[in-house]
């Protein structure tokens, strides 16, 4: 066990690294600099300002010094927001970003396990007919369009919850928490639902059965438990899927969270910033898939050991 | 006496009896052709302002039907045309992701040993990158644009294929008629190119076919974030970041261009599906 997540995290380092190195040589190839868009200032200050940085060295020597921060955690200053650090900033867009992956994983586990289930017990019935619908809609209609149209109804015709921004607690929180947990609803939804049925008819299933377990307990304890492992193994992926997801909400919702200083900080070439957040959701992403297959081996005895 | 069909014409036929793939095939094909062809029957193009008709409403009698946008271009042309950028990087963007993952992954599994091992390890570190993240580094690199777009997306989709086709062609390896090729003294380069890639059509058809929404999908979520596609040139993405800064007074410059989009993505969703099931039923 604590052998295999050694390894993991050997590996999840090594990724990290690559992670870390490609980002910042894309980063600086790429066309532009970080002041090319304000306003004219002379060759002279812009020199002043790039020594100030440490964009004038060669970039074997930028690259030594950013690792070398990065080892004393320190993720440099930010060349945009000039008087904070990429930690400051980080810091202070974590929590929103944060708070609504969580709670959309959560709901879109919630509701996907429960209308896969339902839609597998009752098969052809309405509540299988509706999870059919949400699994199709959530994952063929893509975020920024239902998004949009979520503000159009619910915020400015209804006016049940308000358009975006961050400054009406739990209430600004509903949209983009259901917008973004409505994808993952609808793949668990769907991969519950298939898994159940093959669970249903396995041979265990039916032992189970025989022996005279109630058919409640059969299903809560003995099924359930098979049927959740390829939904525990999508859990690792979905994490993936709300990162991206917390890209666009935060832009559609307004919310300042690191997802929107992420793609601000790529067009404005803020370096660090840019290096930050990479390394963010890098870090979490092999966290979760770590997690993941923790979780997976304590349901299914059969991926122990193999690893 | 019925007429012995191949495997291949069985699931052609299969896939032929699934009624709602072949409606999804239908609708796209038409979406398509009124993309490509569509936008000839207007006198102006997407590009055209026409400042008699700023922030014209619907109106089928006008020359302007779903009204313009507030510098006067034609709606529909626009979405239209949008749609041509939109579905011909769908299909080009899987087509090539979908090539580049076979033959990589084809060679892997078909050398094993340490060749193998390199090359897979560089896909694992590659998967364990943040997906999104990468594509709009890269789409940086290259300096924005539709090419530049186009690279970016078919450098992050092509591992998933190669993974695929790895599996595949390390079990297709092992059996008789490889290594009767190989006693035969056929060059290793075209066993995979005439023995493994073959093979391994059915799994490349289900999983490619799923790319394309993937790759539309990308090229749309990055025109909205105003990294991939830029205004004048007019792509589902920017239409709909434009019709979200309307939306408080004019909802349909984001129907129209959503409505559209959700549509291809529905029938690509539904083909994908109907091929998997003609192809692999083993998989549901």
């Amino acid at each position: 066990m604590l052998r295999f997540i050694g390894r993991r995290l050997w590996e999840g380092a090594l990724t990290l690294a690559a992670l870390v190195t490609l980002t910042f040589f894309v980063m600086r190839l790429a066309p532009g600099g970080p002041f090319s868009r304000d306003r004219k200032i002379s060759p002279e200050i812009l020199d002043h300002i790039k020594a100030a940085f440490h964009l004038d060295e060669p970039m074997w020597a930028q690259f030594g010094r950013y690792v070398w921060g990065l080892l004393h955690l320190d993720f440099g200053p930010s060349l945009r927001f000039r008087d904070y650090s990429v930690g400051e900033l980080i810091a202070a867009g974590l929590p929103y970003s944060l708070t609504i992956g969580f709670w959309a994983i959560v709901i879109a586990a919630l509701v996907g396990i429960g209308l896969g289930l339902a839609g597998a017990l009752r098969r052809n019935s309405g509540v299988d007919y509706l999870a059919g619908t949400v699994g199709v809609v959530g994952i063929a209609v893509p975020i920024f369009v239902i998004g949009p149209l979520a503000q159009v109804v619910f915020a400015l015709k209804l006016g049940w919850v308000p358009v975006g921004g961050s400054d009406q607690g739990w209430r600004s929180l509903v949209l983009p928490v259901v917008v973004l947990s409505l994808p993952n609803i609808a793949y668990i939804s769907r991969l519950t639902r298939g898994s159940m049925i093959e669970v249903l008819r396995e041979n265990y299933v039916r032992t189970a059965r025989a022996k005279g377990i109630g058919a409640r307990r059969t299903l809560m304890v003995h099924a359930l438990k098979g049927a959740l492992l390829p939904v525990v193994a999508y859990l690792g992926p979905a994490t993936a899927g709300v990162i991206t997801g917390s890209i666009l909400i935060e832009t559609i919702f307004a919310v300042p969270g690191i997802g929107r200083h992420f793609v601000d900080a790529a067009l404005n070439r803020d370096y660090p910033l840019v290096m930050g957040i990479t390394l963010l959701y890098g870090g979490l992403l092999i966290v979760f898939n770590i997690l993941t297959d923790l979780v997976r081996g304590g349901l299914d005895p059969r991926l122990r050991g193999h690893g | 006496m019925a007429r012995s069909l191949s495997t291949f014409q069985v699931q052609l036929r299969r896939f032929a009896g699934n009624r709602l793939a072949m409606l999804s095939g239908a609708v796209l094909a038409l979406i398509a052709l009124g993309c490509f062809v569509g936008p000839l029957a207007f006198p102006f193009t997407g590009e055209d302002a026409d400042f008699d008709f700023i922030s014209a409403p619907v109106d089928f009698g006008s020359p302007h039907l779903f009204g313009t946008d507030d510098y006067g271009r034609d709606l529909l042309v626009r979405v239209l045309e949008g749609g041509r950028v939109s579905l011909t990087i769908g299909f080009l963007g899987a087509v090539t992701a979908g090539l580049i993952g076979v033959l990589y992954g084809a060679v892997a599994g078909y050398a094993g040993g340490l060749t193998d091992r390199l090359m897979m390890r560089a896909v694992e570190v590659l998967y364990g990158f943040p997906y999104v993240i990468l594509v709009i580094l890269l789409s940086l690199l290259f300096g924005g644009g539709n090419v530049a777009l186009f690279a970016a997306i078919v450098f992050t989709l092509w591992l998933t294929p190669a993974v695929i086709v790895r599996a595949q062609a390390q079990s297709l390896s092992r059996r008789e008629f490889v290594e009767a090729a190989r006693a035969g003294g056929m060059r290793a380069g075209s066993i995979v190119w005439l023995h493994i890639v073959p093979n391994c059509a059915a799994v490349v058809i289900v999983y490619g076919s799923l790319l394309v929404p993937e790759v539309i999908l990308s090229e749309s979520f990055l025109s909205f974030l105003g990294i991939g596609i830029k205004e004048p040139q007019a792509s589902w993405g920017n239409l709909i970041e434009t019709g979200t800064a309307a939306m408080g007074t004019d909802l349909r410059l984001l129907l129209l261009p959503g409505t559209l989009l959700a549509l291809v993505l529905f029938c690509l969703n539904f083909i994908a599906d109907g091929l998997r099931d003609a192809f692999d039923p083993n998989e549901r």
